[in-house]
């Protein structure tokens, strides 16, 4: 017990006369004349501030690169969102304009994207494969626009930010003549406005 | 159809020309009922159309002279009632002397000739003069003689008026050889209405707005076409004045889709979605709406009138697929017309009244049938010859045109009522759907 009060008042000694050591050796540098030694002290002062303002330059930078990058991805993320919107599409079966389960997940997909961008407004196509008198697929492919719009204002989308057209079977996704293209045909599609 | 003849035998009496004042006489005209349009027959009747007499036997005159006779040949041929004779199967020329009196008319019944058209063509500078007569062989008598004076481009239209005096003459019908088809062209990305004579001779556009232009429709006096076209960008309903180009949008949100005119009126049935859901509606010509017609959730589309103009044969999927439903329109009722198959539509009403073609899909293929009004006499009229859609009747109800991809690519085809001669009309690039069919058109 005693050797560690001694060690105590050791330690109490010794560090601060290091500390001090130190400092007198800066002392110890500045023998120069008078004069000279203040403007050293004032390049030092003048120094010392340019390499704050450097330094707090160089976090600013820092701080805006980061912030860019936060922002950049946020608007990529959300134009992944939109481009996602746009590119995934709804499917029918033939000479049908309800909606199937895998329709309506998508279409739920669709409104929450709608409803984190407020300002989004949508065009619906509908659209049909090409069996059938045009006439008919017009009118079709308006009903399942129409199944579409329905669906997605009853999950709270305004009716007014919503628009349809029909384009029958006249703008084919696939233009083959089989029930692969066909099935891929039967369809509503999204555009961004 | 009571006053058109009187005023076709008219206008029929006048000449077509530029020159001002041409004539024509009508030196023997009777009315003989040798076709019965009513009755289906298949029987065609054997005619001979030698080589036309010249006046002055110039080398352009022979020229003129033999064109002359082939088309009278072709077209006659075309409306499916006549068997043009090889000529190599001719006894005899006519001779200079063509009057009753100075033909041997045993040389063409001995053939089996038993029509027999004779002529003689005069042509100088640019000056036609046709004059043209129709024998009856067996009763030895003139059935139509005609006499025309123009210029040498009126050669065609010459041709169709004789031809038409001839059908009028047989069957107490007019129209077919003034009268048009509209149809859709498809071609490097966009969808034109083009419009061609009866025989599909000189297709003209009739849209050119590079967007996509659909079902076009001729009103019943010719003078008005009304289609879909996208051209602003929505399916609007355009009502288009032919020769002047003016005319109405009309445009609702939604579709506003397959147009049919009233007969004899300044109206039309179309498809209009704009409240929600696909229906039929009455529209004046200037683009008013009169009054709804239909009035059953889900698809009604595709509307045909009836020649009297009382009723609408239309599409309805309200049963659960499409089928061709008839509406009265004085007295409401809606009945449905086909029970047979599962998928048909494009109804078109015939000008005769008493049936109706559409297009019945089965088996993944379509075909055009016919059916009586009242619902019996179900008749495939195609077959075996992948799709075949959108019938539309000629004028006087003895023709069907129609779309079909048997060759590849959809063209528009010809056959008679009967389904028999279906041959294709013409063929543009692309592909061509949806004919339209006029009446006569008097002022070409």
């Amino acid at each position: 017990m005693q050797k560690k009060f001694w060690l105590g008042w050791v330690l109490l000694l010794v560090i601060p006369g290091l500390l001090f050591t130190t400092s007198c050796a800066k002392k110890a540098v500045k023998t120069e004349p008078a004069v000279k030694a203040e403007d050293a002290g004032k390049a030092e002062a003048e120094a010392a501030r340019r390499a704050e303002m450097e330094k707090q330059r160089r976090l600013e930078e820092e701080r805006l690169r980061a912030e860019k990058i936060r922002a950049d991805a946020e608007r990529m993320k959300g134009e992944g969102e939109g481009a996602r919107f746009e590119k995934e599409m709804i499917y029918f079966d033939f000479d049908k304009s309800n909606l199937k389960p895998e329709a309506q997940e998508v279409l739920k997909r669709k409104a929450a994207y709608l409803q984190s961008n407020p300002n989004a407004k949508a065009i619906i196509e509908g659209h049909c494969d090409e069996r059938g008198t045009n006439e008919y697929n017009l009118a079709l492919g308006d009903r399942r626009a129409s199944s579409a719009k329905k669906f997605l204002v009853n999950l709270g989308i305004a009716d007014s930010r919503l628009k349809t057209i029909s384009y029958g079977e006249e703008r084919p996704f696939d233009p083959a003549h089989n029930e692969a293209a066909w099935s891929k045909n039967r369809r509503c599609q999204f555009k961004l406005q | 159809m009571g006053d058109r003849p009187v005023k076709c035998a008219a206008v029929g009496l006048c000449t077509l020309i530029l020159l001002g004042a041409g004539f024509v006489s009508t030196l023997f005209s009777a009315q003989y009922d040798y076709i019965d349009i009513s009755k289906p027959s298949l029987r065609k009747i054997p005619m001979a159309v030698p080589f036309l007499q010249v006046a002055a036997g110039t080398p352009a005159e022979r020229e003129v002279a033999t064109q002359t006779a082939d088309m009278i040949s072709r077209a006659l041929e075309f409306t499916g009632f006549f068997t043009i004779l090889d000529r190599a199967a001719f006894l005899a020329d006519p001779g200079r002397d063509w009057t009753v009196s100075g033909i041997d008319f045993r040389n063409w019944t001995a053939i089996g000739a038993e029509l027999l058209i004779v002529g003689k063509v005069g042509f100088a500078d640019t000056t036609l003069e046709v004059e043209l007569r129709l024998y009856d062989t067996f009763k030895e008598r003139m059935v139509v003689g005609k006499r025309y004076k123009g210029w040498r481009e009126d050669q065609r239209k010459i041709v169709h008026r004789f031809c038409s005096e001839i059908i009028y003459a047989l069957t107490g019908d007019r129209g077919l050889f003034e009268s048009k088809i509209v149809f859709e062209s498809k071609h490097g990305g966009s969808k034109e209405i083009v419009m061609c004579d009866f025989d599909g001779h000189q297709p003209v556009p009739f849209t050119s707005n590079r967007s996509i232009n659909l079902t076009p429709a001729w009103s019943s006096d010719g003078q008005w076409i009304a289609y879909t076209s996208y051209g602003r960008g929505n399916p609007d309903l355009y009502i288009q004045h032919v020769k002047d180009k003016r005319g109405t949008v009309f445009s609702r949100k939604g579709i506003n889709s397959t147009p049919a005119w009233a007969p004899g009126r300044f109206e039309l049935a179309a498809t209009l979605s704009f409240e929600d859901d696909p229906e039929i509606y009455l529209l004046t010509g200037s683009g008013k709406i009169i009054k709804r017609l239909t009035n059953s959730f889900g698809i009604d589309v595709s509307p045909s009138w009836s020649p009297d103009g009382r009723k609408i044969a239309f599409v309805s999927d309200r049963a659960g697929s499409p089928q061709i439903y008839i509406k009265d329109l004085e007295s409401g009722r809606e009945e449905r017309l086909t029970y047979e198959g599962n998928y048909n539509q494009s109804p078109s009403w015939s000008p005769r009244g008493d049936r109706i073609a559409f297009a019945s899909m089965n088996n993944g293929q379509f075909n055009i049938f016919v059916i009586r009004t009242d619902g019996t006499g179900l008749m495939p009229l195609t077959e075996n010859s992948r799709d075949n859609e959108s019938p539309c009747w000629s004028p006087d109800g003895s023709l069907i045109a129609f779309s079909s991809n048997r060759e590849g690519e959809s063209r528009i085809y010809v056959m008679t009522a009967f389904g028999t001669d279906q041959r294709r009309l013409l063929a543009l690039p692309g592909e061509q759907t949806n004919p339209d069919w006029s009446k006569g058109i008097e002022n070409k």
